[in-house]
């Protein structure tokens, strides 16, 4: 227990840590990268939360394809973030001020919220608990879901349709290779054999 | 759960075949030479008229499937019906359009299709899950179809726009449902309605839950204050989008909207009323004065929408049966002219290139009466000036409104159309009465034409039969608030 | 709950291995080799010429696009791993609902084949 809370502390730390990291950090490279780290240790503190699937779809999906995109869109944007952040300081009285008085009127809110024992108990737990989270989300994803999950490759599907539709640009100046038109040629239509009578040549 | 029977199918036959549909044209359209953008165009549409047939051949009886998530009733037929028409016919009306931009591509008629699959599951949404899924499936393709015109300036903004305030209301309809789930432990909309029968007053955390759902589903209607996006992407949008977007994508967004308030929280109408009325008035005030200043007609027309939902909310906050048979008649009548009033917009062209501006319609009573006849009821049913339809479809939710107490609102709705009827007319009174601009390129495509006669015609003499329309929204009112 | 951390514990420990060795790397080269930085060693190095132009360079959309691709497949990929622990249970019906998934990814894969969306130019 005292080392679960231990990796606990360690963990919330990275990621408290690795946010920060990420909106004060000078080059936008670098704000990815500890996004990233943010990222990874978050998975981290899924996996002390018992949610392993989350915690392995949070390294494959956001830390490998994510924010390799992120990376991209930085570099590719061109923006000078430096001009960006400029007003940083001269914005940080209000914005701090803003956010203090949202949250003491979350605190008045959840001050006077009485947590109705009741209905946290009608709260289905998932009732084998001995099963593994993947396993438990692999046992309804497929089948009591099934309108959802089939949904839910239409909506990739689409969002592959969309991403080829705006971004791809044929460039018609370039010479492509045609590996079935290029093997298809025969010495016949490529090769022509002149006779060329001798001394009257050019 | 492992061994499940299998689920009922036959509710979501339509929209299976219509998923079906769209992948077989996609590979169809990518296996064909360029060009074929017209050939794929009509194809769409047939398989939209299809799917409509198929949904008329489920008929308006209750079913449920694919356990308990999904439902057809006499509502989803009826705003299935309008969705379904609103994407076959702005398919069809943007086809001369989308050549002569040179953005005539197969494409754009594959994603109307996805669109239209996800707007319908929205419609027969029973499950907070599906809700989303749905809401997502439509979004993503609008996202893209937005910014269709991806070589012009406008359109990718528009689509920009679009994307970052779409995406942010998806994520606070999302953090809604999470609260929802969290505080009842169940998506579904028929345990949530037992759940609420049982329940004197909900929580504080159901409610927050409940308000951030519907402040998702305001953005999505573009109701006020959520309504930022719409100008900027009405007007950026090409312009069969722009038509495309005031009509299905909001009407399917109404309809969830409808459900999400009737089905599971019927019985917390007093918590969630003021809310709705709040966006019912705002929206009503700011469409009828920010139109005023428009010079451009496609965000007059934004601005008209926002006005126009600001009404058919007024039968939801009304929340009786009487409300949503009006939310209903609204919808369809909104649909109906707003439709006419975007094949008129479609018709300006000049010279070859479109014109947007309210200034270019000057004199077309001259150069175009016939169009100018079209434009002037479009405006007058808009403005909701008798005898046309639109001023019967503010006449039911006004009524409703007052039965349920609510005369307030019913007077700021009276108020606020007499305000906005000021641009309407005075679009009217530009194309009849100011001297004549160069007139527009002739003749207008067949398929517009036709969209313009039966679009105007059913707007001018809807009192003559108005019998079918109110029956069918009546019917699916009922269906409702069935237990 | 507790079994399951356990199960974790020789990540966790990797994890710290991996931490501490390649920290050791860096400080020992600190500390034994010897250091004598001058401005010439430090300075980055490209064909004889000084670097000039500032390194961040617009990358070419076509890197987005593979990217965006890469995700899709990526969460594709994301839907399997459940699928294949609980296939045992699902029966067909399970196994019949995946191949339809596929199959819609498939049919956008065509599309992306086709469009040349795979090509680079």
């Amino acid at each position: 227990m005292i080392l679960e809370a231990i990796v606990f502390y360690i963990f919330s730390a990275v990621v408290v840590g690795a946010g920060v990291g990420v909106i004060a950090a000078r080059n936008p490279v670098h704000s990815v990268l500890f996004l990233i780290l943010a990222f990874f240790t978050a998975a981290g503190l899924f996996i002390l939360m018992g949610a392993e699937f989350l915690a392995f779809i949070l390294v494959i999906v956001y830390v490998g394809a994510v924010a390799v995109l992120f990376l991209f869109v930085v570099m590719m944007l061109d923006i000078d973030f430096e001009r960006l952040r400029s007003g940083f300081v001269r914005y940080l009285p209000v914005g701090a001020g803003v956010g203090l008085l949202l949250l003491v009127e979350l605190v008045l809110i959840f001050g006077t919220w009485e947590v109705a024992p009741k209905r946290l108990s009608s709260v289905p737990v998932y009732a084998r608990a001995r099963l593994t989270n993947t396993r438990a989300l692999g046992d309804i994803l497929y089948t009591r879901y099934v309108f959802a999950f089939e949904m839910a490759g239409l909506i990739l599907l689409v969002a592959m349709i969309g991403a080829i539709i705006l971004t791809l640009r044929h460039r018609t100046e370039v010479r492509r290779q045609r590996i079935a038109a290029q093997l298809a040629r025969t010495p016949k239509e490529s090769v022509e054999v002149v006779k060329v009578p001798i001394g009257e040549g050019a | 759960m492992a061994h499940e029977a299998l689920p009922v199918l036959a509710p979501a036959a339509p929209e299976m075949f219509l998923a079906a549909a769209a992948m077989a044209l996609l590979i169809f359209g990518v296996t064909r030479p360029n060009g074929s953008a017209r050939l794929i165009s009509w194809l769409a549409a047939f398989a939209l008229v299809l799917a409509l047939l198929g949904e008329f051949a489920l008929g308006g009886e209750r079913r449920v499937g694919y356990y308990g998530m999904f439902v057809t009733d006499s509502f989803s037929l009826f705003m299935k019906t309008l969705v379904l028409l609103g994407s076959a016919l702005t398919i069809v009306m943007g086809l001369k359009y989308n050549e002569d931009r040179g953005i005539a591509r197969f494409e754009f008629p594959v994603l109307i299709l996805l669109a239209a699959t996800g707007m319908m599951v929205m419609v027969s949404a029973n499950d907070l899950i599906i809700l989303f899924v749905g809401l997502e499936l439509q979004n993503v393709a609008l996202y893209v179809v937005a910014s269709f015109e991806r070589e012009g300036v406008r359109s990718p903004e528009a689509g920009l726009k679009y994307f970052v305030l779409s995406a942010l209301s998806s994520g606070l309809l999302l953090y809604g449902i999470s609260l929802i789930y969290g505080f009842t432990g169940t998506t579904s909309f028929a345990a949530l309605a037992t759940l609420a029968a049982g329940t004197a007053a909900p929580g504080i955390g159901l409610i927050i839950g409940i308000v951030f759902v519907v402040v998702g589903l305001a953005f999505k209607v573009s109701a006020v204050p959520f309504h930022m996006w719409t100008p900027d992407v009405y007007e950026g949008a090409p312009t069969p989008v722009t038509a495309f977007f005031s009509v299905a994508p909001k009407l399917a967004a109404f309809a969830l909207f409808v459900r999400f308030m009737i089905v599971p929280f019927a019985p917390f109408l007093s918590e969630w009323r003021q809310i709705i009325v709040f966006l019912s008035i705002a929206s009503m005030a700011l469409g009828a004065v920010a139109g005023i200043a428009q010079e451009n007609i496609k965000r007059l027309m934004a601005y008209s929408a926002i006005g126009h939902v600001g009404y058919a909310l007024i039968g939801l906050a009304a929340g009786t049966e009487e409300g949503i048979r009006g939310v209903l008649v609204y919808l369809s009548i909104y649909f109906l002219m707003t439709l006419g009033a975007f094949a008129v917009i479609l018709s300006m062209r000049r010279n070859g290139r479109m014109v947007e501006g309210i200034n270019d319609l000057a004199g077309l009573s001259r150069t175009q009466p016939a169009l100018a006849l079209a434009l002037a009821i479009f405006m007058f049913s808009l403005a909701g000036i008798p005898p046309t339809a639109g001023f019967f479809g503010k006449l039911y939710v006004f009524l409703a409104a007052i039965n349920a107490n609510l005369v307030g609102l019913a007077v700021v709705g009276v108020l606020t159309s007499v305000v906005a009827s000021f641009y309407y007319v005075r679009i009217v009174k530009i194309a009849y009465f100011d001297e004549p601009a160069a007139p527009f390129d002739r003749p207008i495509a067949a398929e517009l034409k036709g969209v313009l006669i039966v679009t105007a015609l059913l707007t001018l003499f809807f009192f003559v039969h108005p019998g079918p329309l109110i029956g069918g929204a009546k019917a699916a009112a009922a269906s409702l608030f069935l237990r | 709950m507790k079994s399951l951390l356990v199960a974790y514990y020789p990540i966790l420990i990797f994890l710290i291995i991996a931490g501490g060795l390649s920290v050791m790397m860096v400080v020992a080269s600190l500390i034994l080799a010897r250091q004598r930085p001058d401005s010439e060693k430090l300075s980055p190095y490209e064909c004889g010429f000084d670097p000039f132009e500032n390194a961040r360079i617009r990358f070419d959309v076509r890197y987005y696009l593979v990217a965006i691709l890469f995700i899709i497949f990526d969460l594709e990929v994301a839907f399997l791993f459940p699928w294949a622990v609980s296939l045992r249970d699902i029966g067909v019906f399970g196994f019949v609902s995946m191949a339809i998934f596929l199959a819609v990814l498939t049919i956008g894969f065509a599309y992306e084949w086709m469009k040349g969306a795979l090509e680079w130019d």
